[in-house]
């Protein structure tokens, strides 16, 4: 949901969250977001949420690092500066291979951790809900529910009452009244 | 089985008031002179590091036939303690193993502090620091490059690598954590200053899942990573060709001792550490009891390979090797260092046989102290002792460190406890978010 928010809500758990999402979806509403403050099981296939594309960039990495690694040692051991030590072959494969293994560790580590971060959309240090009064209950035991503008099937009152009659610690309405 | 790793079900909030409230209690006198001590470790530290590059390592006791002694012994004694850090929050939680939660961001600010300590000694044993850099492959306009099939470059890849995923690795379990200190902290400026680290994080479902997805992977990498750098660090030794050295037991030898001394001092950091935070009810004795067996198991394999090794050292038939491991090391010159070893590696860990004595943190804490310093004389046994007595007996020469080798190891001691302290107080050191999920589904368990 990358434009604005309408309607937060705080929930009491994980449950009560998924249940909420249930219901509102019942009213036809279909642009929700989700903010806990650890992974609530069945979320994310609650929310339709696609699998992570993460491992296959990690492994992109790790597979060039890993070769990059190689390639530098071979060329640095055999057509740059090579050295002749006792006789033995300047293309020296099992010597190459802690270095090898290191990188494609490092690489893919770095892949890891950034990508993360970007895919989840960091760092932004500002977002609309920190916005919301009480958000910052997301890190402690506020499990919250976003809903988008552009969710056409929103109507106000309804909204409201459906999400307190499921327990809504809080509701927010954001912006100009609908 | 898993039910005490956590006592009573505290709800999140009672958690993330319990967890987070490290950061802002008042320092307590306790703390205060410890920090006083460990600054001037520090200190001491800088100061002989100072003299050192000044001097150069002259002013070691290392000479040749003793060209590794306590620089190495101290690199490979504080490389290894790092290892448990990984070996618990990596290893562990690939194999989900639900008692890593609360104590594995402990475990891995031990690894960072420990592989920082570690660093230092190869660089100083260089002799000439400021040329570091020639271990890396760079464009120099001498048109020299590092000699990659030696085994110290690789170590320095293993050891760089080791370090900077490690750091990515408890950096990315502490952004929630940041972000809730984000949120919680009592004063505007620790807010901002913990926000910007948290980096905007707001635990929505997308950075859940890619964050779960790279934890795991970071989990997954980490797993022979952390088997390859000790594997890595042995190959320095067992590629050349001294007795005592030349050995293929070495990497499996090399990766025990180091999650062996790293458990050991796991114990000894995190028994006063739960005292003083009162932490009781996250870190339980079912720990120290899963922790013990740990232990105990790694002395048995530290055990096994003593005994390999002078078995190979029989079987070869080299009378260099016979020389070293049956007649040198547990008779010779330095044979009280051999037997300390064994009591306090092999010996003194059979207490841990008994369930009472798991359990017993007093008995835990002593014991840890006492294979901190089994597993430094081990190393002591590989390096000095074997050097000291190679082939012609006309090279053969003892070794003795000197004040300087004595102050730089107290130095590193200190200066981990300074950033070990610093840790306790200014990061939340129980991972906040991991234990709420793991409150939630222990109780949908007990609940089914």
């Amino acid at each position: 949901m990358k434009d604005k928010i309408v309607l937060a809500a705080e929930l009491g758990s994980g449950d009560e969250l998924k249940r909420c999402i249930e219901i509102l979806r019942g009213l036809g509403l279909t642009r929700f977001d989700a903010f806990t403050p650890y992974e609530v099981e069945g979320l994310q296939e609650l929310l339709c949420v696609r699998r992570s594309r993460l491992p296959w960039l990690v492994l992109a990495a790790a597979l060039a690092g890993g070769g990059g690694a190689y390639l530098l040692e071979w060329w640095i051991n055999v057509v740059s500066y090579p050295l002749d030590i006792g006789g033995r072959p300047l293309h020296s494969a099992p010597a190459f291979l802690p270095i090898m293994f290191e990188m494609a560790v490092l690489f893919g580590s770095l892949a890891a951790l950034i990508s993360a971060l970007v895919l989840g959309g960091l760092p932004s240090l500002w977002h609309p809900m920190f916005e919301v009064e009480g958000f910052r209950s997301v890190t402690d035991d506020g499990f919250w529910l976003a809903v988008g503008a552009d969710d056409a099937a929103l109507d106000r009152a309804t909204a409201t009452a459906a999400l307190e009659a499921a327990g809504a610690r809080r509701v927010v309405w954001l912006g100009a009244p609908s | 089985m898993g039910a005490d790793v956590l006592i009573g079900r505290p709800s999140d909030h009672a958690l993330n008031e319990q967890l987070l409230s490290t950061t802002w209690r008042p320092f307590t006198r306790g703390w205060k002179i410890l920090f006083a001590v460990c600054g001037a470790l520090t200190l001491l530290l800088c100061s002989l590091i100072t003299l050192t590059v000044l001097r150069g390592i002259g002013l070691w006791g290392n000479n040749i036939p003793n060209a590794w002694a306590f620089g190495i012994i101290n690199f490979v004694w504080w490389i290894g303690i790092g290892h448990a850090g990984t070996f618990i929050s990596a290893i562990l939680l690939v194999l989900e193993q639900n008692w890593r939660t609360s104590i594995n961001r402990f475990t891995e600010g031990m690894t960072l502090f420990a592989v920082m300590q570690a660093g230092l000694f190869p660089l100083l044993h260089l002799g000439r620091p400021w040329f570091a850099y020639w271990l890396f492959p760079y464009p120099s306009v001498m048109g020299t490059w590092p000699q990659v099939r030696s085994a110290l470059p690789w170590d320095a890849a293993a050891v760089s690598t080791y370090f900077l995923v490690s750091l990515m690795f408890w950096y990315l379990g502490l952004v929630p954590d940041l972000a809730g200190l984000r949120d919680r902290s009592p004063t505007r400026r620790r807010r901002i200053i913990y926000g910007i680290f948290a980096l905007g994080w707001r635990g929505s479902v997308q950075q859940w899942r890619h964050h779960k997805v790279a934890y795991m992977l970071l989990a997954g990498i980490a797993t022979p990573l952390v088997l390859s750098v000790h594997s890595i660090v042995s190959l320095d030794f067992a590629i050349t060709g001294l007795p005592g050295w030349h050995s293929t037991i070495f990497p499996p030898f090399f990766v025990a001792g180091a999650i062996f001394s790293g458990f050991a001092l796991v114990l000894t950091l995190i028994i006063p550490a739960r005292r003083w935070f009162k932490l009781e009810n996250v870190i339980t004795l079912r720990h120290f009891d899963l922790m013990a067996k740990m232990v105990l198991i790694m002395s048995w394999i530290a055990t096994y390979s003593y005994i390999a090794e002078i078995f190979l050292a029989w079987y070869s038939g080299d009378k260099f090797e016979i020389y070293q491991q049956i007649m040198f090391r547990p008779f010779g010159f330095y044979a009280w260092t051999f037997w300390t070893m064994i009591f306090c590696n092999c010996i003194a860990t059979q207490l841990l046989w008994s369930g009472r004595m798991r359990r017993n943190l007093k008995v835990l804490w002593v014991l840890s102290l006492l294979i901190n310093l089994g597993m430094w004389l081990e190393r002591f046994e590989i390096i000095v002792v074997s050097l000291s007595h190679d082939f012609l007996p006309s090279s053969w020469h003892a070794y003795m460190p000197t004040w300087v080798d004595i102050g730089l190891l107290a130095g590193t001691l200190g200066f981990f406890g300074l950033l070990f302290l610093l840790f306790l107080r200014f990061i939340p050191f129980v991972p906040i978010a991991e234990m709420k999920q793991m409150r939630c589904e222990l109780a949908r368990k007990e609940a089914a």
